[in-house]
């Protein structure tokens, strides 16, 4: 017995590592240059050629290098170099592969020729795939081996042009998923083809290694170590966009090579989990049920803190660091947090460094003043808590679709009648109800901070709203039934039948959480006497009404793949239909004139010209009216005073290696807020032992009344 | 009794398959090939290339139950249900839908799980057989009243309710303990002594009721007046007599469930951020993950069977009257 006491003592010792008691994390990393910051939600992917979620991107952004970035303080968003020595060259060609004029005509131009330039001497994160005797392992010698780091050497070696190439080659391979590949084979020369030829190579020895280099393929050259071209079919100037995602990260041959060995996959050591970059953090450890940890890439020396950014950027301390080589955090500790209420409570209590704001903490951590300015609560100043704003490159929209009889077409009863719809539906107040605050009503579907966004009276959509004392006001409900009437639904009775007007609504929301949202657009309807039915679906069953073009109305949104125009206003081209032709466009929207000056958009360059065709496209959009323009979410995040260069960036996920902890500060304040209180145990201790002495006397009593 | 535990055993096959079948059928009514491929895809830019390729790599091309086109054996081997099942009857679990080796998942988290769910199974039984002794003994005294009151509102309250309760008291207004997390080794102690106690309370309520039914049920008969006259004490003869004479319903509902507790607990594990088997099966219903869901439901029968089978020769230990045959 006394044995087993002594084990628990020293149990208990060993847990109170001499720090604070509810210190999750070791004591002795207490004033370290780690970041703590949680995640929600494992990543499916971190491959860079499979990888394409916002949360996949937390991670791979830090770990991969592509050529370009965008610069982390200026706006609007900036494509700079990252890998790339400069801004890549781009020549156009025509079809018989002769020069053209910068100014060439989009018509005339048949290819285009990115050559990129990438810094030299750049070099890998230590891997053991660098290695060569690890390159060729018998079967035992896994026997020991769980994890990367069971691997006893690793290697690195410089990043060649080469590697970039056999990157954009992987996004061809048939043996992954690559969500890219659709829109890349329509673009980079050969790669369809160069697809059907792996496929082949596939099928032909399905569990040989797909060596992608015995394959040329013809889109892309390598043309000496550090430099390789990408020819493009036709203008599309958005490609520069692309080649700042880990799509065209570079990828060492030797790693995939290393990964297809015998026995790799049965350990879960695959490129798909533990990825190979030469960006500035390298996975450490891999625990996604419980916490991933990027530390410091030893032979990133490539990049310094920007010098520049924007005004104020000074005065707000962003630029204090300018010159400072990168990373300037040594580890970043991810930790699984799937619930809000202790995500929350380790923020306050500075476990961890930035936390975003969930509902049920808004009213703790923000007030809004008088005239709509968010700022932190008293207590959230107290601690030095300071909060971030950014309106996210994101559409949250309802749409009609087009193709249904009632609600669809460019009939003018039906146009009326979305108008209508349009104007009863209050997204002010939904923001305002649902969503705190944190969103802006749209009123097209391009945010602000895109091109082709308008502020002001020049951007507000006139068919819902009125421009009065500087600030755009809803047209009022009798406008809406006014309109509805000229629908042929005077009162909410469509004249021809004299029944009430009947809309569905498609959507996966269920449960007791959505109860309030749907009964409050159930009443926006009631306003004009349309009666709404909500059509509550699983998701598989609303993905396939929506291909099939099975809805009246549905909840749909877009998150930017690159801040440009084109990929919001595509969202409605009539060529990205989703029914039929299995697009983005799910509303299923179709106007010749829409599509055609789409097309004359999309290969421009931001300028007067460009603006001029969104104008006409957006009052298109506007009298049209196929989708209810919703909200663009704002994003509010909280960090403490002892996070530094914090400044929001919604296109660069690539943000972690920018910012600094102040290490001592944080240990000193969490100290001060995290005292154990010891009482309850000692109350606790007497109370049980009271009681024992007390039980023991009664039964004692007992015993003598026997 | 082995041929006893042999029949057992070979009863078990058909349950399995009966399991695994119906798993299946459930699974596929609900959500096709296509469906899982487009969860697991994503929303944007799926192509329908991408979709079949997808399930061509994870064998979700083939037919679901019988290959028509496929000659002899084929016609019931060449098909989802077979590729997917025939495995998990040698423990082979094979790979989730988003490439991860499943046995590795599940022994990697099993740990996580039992650290949590065997200390509060263990303690919670000394706590709830003690206080249902305590109960039993005050029997018809206030103090028995107040108990069974007391149990009456622990059972009343949600678990979820211990689990915020109890992390706002112990771990933000007392910083004794941190909120969540987990480390392995000594380490996991700070980690896991809240989750076990609140685990422990939430089971107070409906444990000690229980017990407390059984020996009351126990304390009027014959032989525990015997003892009483043999001029034993209270004590002696609830601990010596009734509670030993009471361990046959005690078993049947604890012994079963032993087995089960390498599969964790969902909110305890997902509030406390314990990386343990408890949420593996809903994130992958969620997930739509089919090789994972099948696994983790013939795992769950598993060893249920085997909770039963322990059951049964738990039995003869504490009764040396029962028979096994």
């Amino acid at each position: 017995m006394k044995r087993y006491a002594c084990c628990l003592l020293l149990l208990l010792l060993a847990a109170c590592d001499g720090g604070l008691w509810n210190n999750p994390y070791p004591a002795s990393d207490a004033v370290k240059s780690i970041l703590y910051t949680a995640f929600t939600e494992r990543p499916k992917h971190l491959d860079p050629a499979q990888a394409y979620s916002e949360n996949e991107y937390e991670f791979l952004a830090q770990i991969y290098a592509p050529p370009l970035q965008y610069h982390y303080l200026k706006r609007p968003y900036e494509l700079v170099p990252l890998a790339a020595e400069q801004m890549p060259a781009v020549r156009f060609l025509d079809q018989h592969h002769y020069p053209l004029p910068d100014d060439a005509p989009a018509g005339r131009i048949a290819y285009s020729v990115y050559e990129i330039h990438i810094k030299p001497n750049m070099r890998y994160q230590p891997h053991p795939a660098f290695v060569p005797e690890n390159m060729h392992l018998a079967a035992g010698d896994l026997t020991p081996v769980y994890s990367l780091r069971d691997f006893s050497r690793t290697g690195t070696r410089v990043v060649t042009a080469a590697d970039y190439a056999y990157q954009i080659k992987r996004l061809a391979n048939p043996q992954l998923h690559q969500p890219i590949f659709g829109v890349m084979s329509e673009y980079i020369v050969g790669l369809k083809d160069y697809a059907a030829i792996l496929q082949q190579a596939v099928q032909k020895e399905p569990d040989a290694f797909l060596d992608l280099n015995s394959y040329p393929l013809s889109g892309v050259q390598v043309v000496d170590d550090t430099t390789y071209r990408i020819t493009i079919h036709g203008k599309y100037p958005q490609f520069a966009y692309w080649l700042a995602m880990p799509f065209f990260a570079p990828m060492p041959q030797e790693a995939e090579r290393f990964y297809a060995q015998a026995g790799m996959r049965e350990r879960n050591l695959t490129l798909d989990w533990w990825p190979v970059g030469s960006g500035p953090y390298y996975l450490s450890e891999n625990d996604p049920n419980l916490r991933m940890v990027l530390s410091r890439n030893p032979y990133y020396d490539s990049e310094t803190y920007p010098g520049e950014g924007e005004p104020g950027d000074g005065q707000a301390g962003l630029l204090a660091d300018a010159g400072r080589l990168l990373p300037l955090i040594d580890k970043v500790v991810f930790s699984l947090e799937k619930e809000t209420i202790p995500y929350w409570n380790k923020f306050l209590q500075g476990y961890y460094d930035s936390s975003g704001i969930s509902s049920d903490s808004f009213d703790q951590a923000v007030q809004v003043s008088v005239s709509g300015e968010a700022a932190v609560t008293d207590a959230m100043k107290a601690q030095g808590i300071t909060l971030s704003t950014s309106v996210a490159t994101s559409t949250m929209y309802t749409g009609f679709n087009w193709l249904d009889p009632v609600v669809g077409g460019n009939s003018d009863r039906a146009t009326r009648l979305r108008q209508a719809i349009a104007i009863a539906v209050d997204f002010e107040e939904f923001v305002s109800i649902f969503a705190n605050g944190r969103g802006i009503p749209a009123q097209s579907p391009i945010p602000p901070g895109i091109f082709g966004y308008r502020e002001g009276e020049a951007g507000i959509n006139h068919y819902v709203y009125d421009w009065e004392s500087g600030v755009p006001k809803r047209k009022s409900v009798e406008e809406a039934k006014r309109l509805l009437a000229e629908a042929g639904y005077p009162n909410g009775l469509d004249t021809q039948t004299g029944q009430p007007l009947v809309i569905n609504l498609d959507t996966t929301a269920t449960g007791v959480g959505s109860k309030s949202r749907l009964d409050w657009l159930r009443k926006q309807f009631d306003k004009i006497n349309v009666q709404l039915v909500l059509r509550s679906t699983d998701y598989n069953r609303f993905q396939d009404k929506i291909r099939k073009g099975d809805t009246q109305m549905f909840y749909w949104g877009w998150n930017a793949d690159y801040p440009d125009p084109e990929n919001f206003l595509f969202l409605l081209h009539g060529a990205q239909a989703k029914v039929g032709k299995g697009g983005e466009n799910a509303s299923n929207y179709n106007n010749p004139e829409y599509d055609r000056l789409f097309e004359e958009m999309k290969n421009m360059e931001n300028s007067p010209a460009r603006q001029a065709i969104i104008d006409r496209m957006l009052e298109i959009l506007r009298r049209d009216s196929p989708w209810l323009w919703g909200y663009h979410p704002k994003n509010y995040v909280l960090q403490h005073g002892w996070l530094h260069n914090v400044k929001s960036n919604i296109m660069a996920n690539n943000k972690l290696k920018y910012w600094r902890v102040d290490a001592g500060q944080r240990d000193a304040r969490r100290g001060e807020w995290n005292q154990p209180v010891r009482w309850p145990l000692w109350v606790s201790a007497a109370a049980l032992l009271l009681f024992g002495v007390w039980m023991r006397r009664i039964l004692r009593q007992r015993e003598d009344a026997r | 009794m082995i041929a006893y535990l042999i029949r057992r055993v070979l009863y078990a096959l058909p349950i399995l398959i009966g399991v695994n079948l119906l798993t299946f059928a459930l699974f596929f009514v609900v959500n096709t090939p296509d469906d899982m491929a487009r969860m697991q895809l994503g929303i944007k830019r799926v192509t329908p290339e991408a979709i079949q390729n997808w399930k061509q790599q994870r064998g979700y091309d083939k037919p679901l139950m019988l290959n028509r086109a496929a000659g002899g054996t084929e016609k019931i081997t060449d098909t989802i249900f077979w590729q997917k099942s025939a495995g998990m009857f040698v423990l082979d679990f094979g790979y989730s839908d988003d490439g991860r080796n499943i046995s590795r998942e599940i022994t990697t988290r099993m740990g996580p799980s039992l650290a949590i769910a065997l200390p509060t199974f263990m303690v919670g039984l000394v706590v709830y057989v003690s206080f249902a002794l305590m109960m039993t003994l005050f029997r018809a005294t206030a103090l028995d009243f107040a108990g069974v009151a007391l149990c009456v509102l622990l059972m009343s309250i949600s678990g979820l309710f211990y689990i915020i309760g109890g992390q706002f008291l112990v771990s933000k207004l007392w910083h004794l303990v941190p909120i969540s997390g987990y480390a392995g080794g000594a380490d996991s102690f700070k980690f896991v002594v809240l989750p076990i106690m609140i685990g422990m309370a939430g089971g107070v309520g409906s444990s000690s009721r229980w017990y407390r039914t059984i020996f009351l049920d126990e304390i009027g008969k014959d032989y525990v007046r015997t003892a009483r006259a043999k001029g034993l004490s209270e004590l002696r003869v609830l601990f010596r007599h009734v509670l030993k004479n009471a361990m046959i319903p005690i078993l049947t509902g604890v012994v079963v469930v032993i087995p089960l507790l390498f599969l964790g607990s969902l909110l305890t594990e997902s509030f406390f951020g314990i990386p343990g088997l408890g949420s593996y099966t809903i994130d992958a219903i969620n997930a739509q993950d089919f090789s994972v869901v099948r696994a983790m439901v013939f795992l769950g029968s598993l060893l249920y069977i085997i909770g039963l089978i322990l059951t049964d020769i738990s039995y003869t230990v504490v009764d040396p009257r029962v028979r096994l045959s």
